[in-house]
């Protein structure tokens, strides 16, 4: 895709196009990430359809992930802040 | 190299698709590893019809379950902002 770049350096048109493609990518990746953790969490034994019990555990699985990633930065950054501060 | 020589549309509509094969092969490949997990438990020497059933069935609730976690992402990107 990188000569495509190239050839949109002066093309608004393409640009915009690269760069909603490229966002929609990343959405795409994601769920596909959540669905890969989150099926194993919540599927036991396919059945005829999802039941209420399973939706609910998929639908928090998300949030949940989400809400883990963004507590791990928190405490990261934290951690690095009070490290550079003893540092100093 | 010029884009007056290239039809700017026809390259747009050649990625699009070339994005939608890779998603769909991405998607293809995540399914067939979950659902051989679920249902081919002691590999025989032939898929019998349970086995096939479940595929099915599992084939099925891996879209929804895709569907589900795509909403659901949504609402809390939505949220998020």
């Amino acid at each position: 895709m990188s000569e495509f770049e190239d050839l949109s350096a002066n093309d608004k048109e393409l640009q915009e196009f690269l760069m909603i493609e490229k966002q929609k990518a990343q959405v795409h990746a994601q769920i596909h990430e959540f669905n890969e953790i989150c099926w194993e969490k919540c599927i036991g034994k396919p059945s005829n359809k999802l039941d209420s019990a399973t939706e609910t555990c998929l639908s928090n699985c998300v949030d949940r992930f989400i809400d883990t990633s963004l507590l791990i930065t928190q405490r990261f950054a934290q951690a690095l802040q009070k490290q550079s501060s003893v540092d100093m | 190299m010029s884009m007056a020589n290239v039809d700017k549309g026809e390259l747009i509509s050649q990625v699009k698709q070339q994005i939608a094969v890779a998603n769909a092969q991405e998607m293809l490949t995540q399914m067939t590893q979950k659902c051989f997990k679920k249902c081919v438990n002691k590999p025989g020497t032939s898929l019998d019809s349970g086995e096939q059933k479940c595929i099915s069935m599992c084939m099925d609730r891996f879209m929804d379950s895709w569907n589900l976690i795509s909403q659901t992402y949504g609402q809390r990107l939505q949220r998020m902002e």
